[in-house]
């Protein structure tokens, strides 16, 4: 039986780029360039892994986001993912991760799954949750931030490298896991790839399609508000000295100054 | 006075600094009542007591040291039930940050991780964070459900406040999904002696000029010197010359602390991401132009080779 992997990819905003919020304090995505969010390219090496020792495996790469995402979705196909899925909908504009995770939740039921593989954090919104809450919608395991992973006979294995300890992880599928950037080097698309992506099936859905209703999501349907949003004050110029052979006793005179010695 | 449960992170019954600075936020909108679960749950009484936990609610059964995450979810929202907070607070650690997330869809509940600042508000606990790389600074509220708050360690000072801290036994049973993940295996971290990365007032980083693994030694004697931590970039650390668990940055750790000093790092903005709110930076690098010198309080133009090993004996000789 085919093993049925979904890998959430996020569509963020250029990390190098000038981010900021739009005027309803939601993360501007007009003017930075979008990309398949890097940690998620992780998400779908190791998918394609999987899946190459698996006998039989069909990879689906799932994304909510605006229209641009689809740009997220086609370089994951041109990696090697197999099909894709698009929601995408208005009023999906301003939702929070609380409502995403329902967004997922549902499309993944739908799509049908034995895994669910989610980068270890998005790199705009940065919180790291989304997977867990997978898993609690879902009712399935959570094996989340994996450095290592791996499939077999129906039981999903990782490595999960923690603050005061390593964990050595086990559960049975179906269930949601999360990989880390340590889990081993992402792919680049082959020309190859790259053309057999543009034929590859990607499927719109939208909230009607999922059973959702517009006030479950949304801005309005966030269940948390930003009020204000500033931009951080420039760090004051520092001082800065060209070693001369007294640099390390400058710095020293310094640190002595502001009592940290 | 409404109270605020405070989720405790401990390592056998040793609180955790990030915890006993979360009782100081929590006095800001509540009372706390603590939670603690795990081996050793009940140790944690006399050092939450003495920060202000008006009472410690306990757990302890194998579920919570052989099964990941959900056994403490599972307890978190035991304890969310008897007691009716204002507010549920928990460090924002990895783990802390899954549970906390899992308990706020349980309960309906938006939730906010990563805030740096935390005050009381008309419309409810007012959570600053820092975005983009912490190029921006926001301000947010959970708006729907009891707000479900994760806040990064040195986002406040821990401060001394007798409490009752009575130990009271929390009941908890365990949900369907507590078994779902099962931890084969535990190998816990050696200690080096040097302070937490996340906790530490000072941090001392290396990144690719360090250039080898037996050249941190350097970093490190740096370190001692100040009673710091060590910290590297990516770069170093993907070369194989630091552990990943001193990383620094989005997909390391994020430090916050008094001082921050790097040594052959560029200052990359995944990197700036984790160190940029600390309080006081200093840099040595040799290139002048290395973004690096965009956030320096203090700057040195120069070969960490040389700077670095002065900077250890001029720190030595002055404290004697
Ligand atoms: C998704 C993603 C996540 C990432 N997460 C992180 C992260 O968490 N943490 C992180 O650090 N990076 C992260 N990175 C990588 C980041 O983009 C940079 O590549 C990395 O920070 C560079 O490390 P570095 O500054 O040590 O190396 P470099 O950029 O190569 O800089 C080395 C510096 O050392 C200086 N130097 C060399 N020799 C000497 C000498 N003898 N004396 C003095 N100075 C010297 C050079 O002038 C140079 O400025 C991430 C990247 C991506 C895409
Ligand atoms: N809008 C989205 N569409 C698809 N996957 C997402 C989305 N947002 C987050 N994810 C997945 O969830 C992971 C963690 O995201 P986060 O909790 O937002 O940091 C990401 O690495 C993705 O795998």
């Amino acid at each position: 039986m085919s093993l049925r992997i979904v890998v959430c990819v996020k569509y963020v905003p250029d990390a190098t780029g000038d981010r900021h919020f739009a005027d309803d304090l939601t993360v501007d995505r007009d003017d930075v360039d979008g990309l398949l969010s890097e940690l998620d390219e992780y998400a779908v090496e190791q998918a394609l892994q999987i899946a190459d020792e698996a006998d039989d495996a069909e990879i689906t790469v799932l994304t909510v986001g605006p229209e641009d995402a689809k740009d997220a979705l086609r370089k994951a196909l041109s990696m090697g993912a197999d099909k894709a899925v698009h929601v995408e909908d208005d009023d999906l504009h301003g939702t929070d991760v609380v409502g995403t995770s329902l967004v997922l939740a549902k499309a993944i039921e739908k799509t049908g799954y034995d895994l669910v593989v989610c980068g270890m954090a998005s790199t705009d919104g940065t919180m790291g949750v989304l997977p867990a809450l997978l898993a609690e919608r879902l009712n399935v395991p959570q094996v989340t931030l994996l450095s290592e992973v791996s499939v077999d006979g129906g039981v999903v294995k990782g490595r999960r490298d923690g603050d005061t300890a390593s964990e050595q992880l086990e559960a049975s599928l179906p269930a949601v896991v999360s990989v880390t950037d340590q889990s081993g080097e992402a792919r680049y698309p082959s020309f190859k790839g790259i053309m057999a992506a543009k034929k590859k099936p990607v499927e719109s859905l939208d909230l009607g399609d999922l059973d959702l209703d517009a006030d479950e999501v949304g801005l309005e349907g966030a269940w948390t508000a930003v009020d204000s949003a500033a931009e951080r004050p420039a760090r004051t110029a520092g001082t800065i000295v060209k070693d001369e052979g007294e640099g390390g006793k400058q710095l020293a005179e310094f640190l002595a100054s502001q009592k940290f010695i | 006075m409404a109270e605020v449960l405070v989720y405790v992170d401990h390592v056998d019954g040793a609180v955790r600094k990030p915890t006993l600075e979360l009782l100081t936020l929590a006095r800001r909108i509540g009372e706390p009542v603590a939670v603690a679960v795990g081996a050793g749950a009940e140790a944690t009484a006399p050092a939450l007591a003495e920060h202000g936990a008006t009472r410690v609610l306990t757990a302890d059964a194998p579920e919570f040291a052989d099964y990941l995450v959900v056994p403490k979810v599972d307890a978190l929202q035991a304890a969310y039930e008897a007691v009716s907070p204002a507010a549920v607070l928990v460090p924002s650690s990895a783990e802390g940050k899954e549970i906390a997330a899992r308990l706020a869809v349980r309960i309906g509940s938006g939730i906010i991780t990563d805030a740096v600042d935390l005050e009381a508000g008309d419309n409810g606990p007012v959570a600053t964070q820092s975005a983009f790389a912490a190029s921006f600074t926001t301000k947010s509220r959970v708006s729907k459900g009891t707000p479900v708050i994760t806040v990064k360690p040195n986002s406040a000072a821990v401060e001394a406040a007798p409490a009752a801290g009575a130990v009271e036994a929390l009941a908890v049973t365990f949900s369907a999904q507590a078994t779902g993940t099962k931890v084969v295996s535990r190998t816990p971290r050696e200690s080096t002696g040097r302070p937490e990365l996340t906790e530490a007032a000072i941090v001392v980083s290396g990144g690719r000029g360090v250039n080898g693994a037996e050249n941190f030694a350097i970093i490190e004697a740096l370190a001692d010197s100040l009673g710091a931590a060590v910290g590297a970039s990516r770069a170093a650390v993907d070369a194989g010359w630091y552990p990943h668990s001193n990383q620094v940055g989005q997909t390391g750790k994020s430090v916050s602390p008094q001082l921050y000093i790097a040594s052959g790092i560029s200052g990359a903005i995944q990197h700036r991401a984790g160190m940029q709110t600390s309080k006081t930076i200093v840099a040595i690098n040799k290139d002048a132009e290395a973004p690096i010198f965009d956030l320096v309080d203090y700057g040195v133009v120069g070969d960490l080779f040389d700077v670095v090993p002065q900077l250890t004996d001029e720190v030595q000789a002055r404290k004697g």
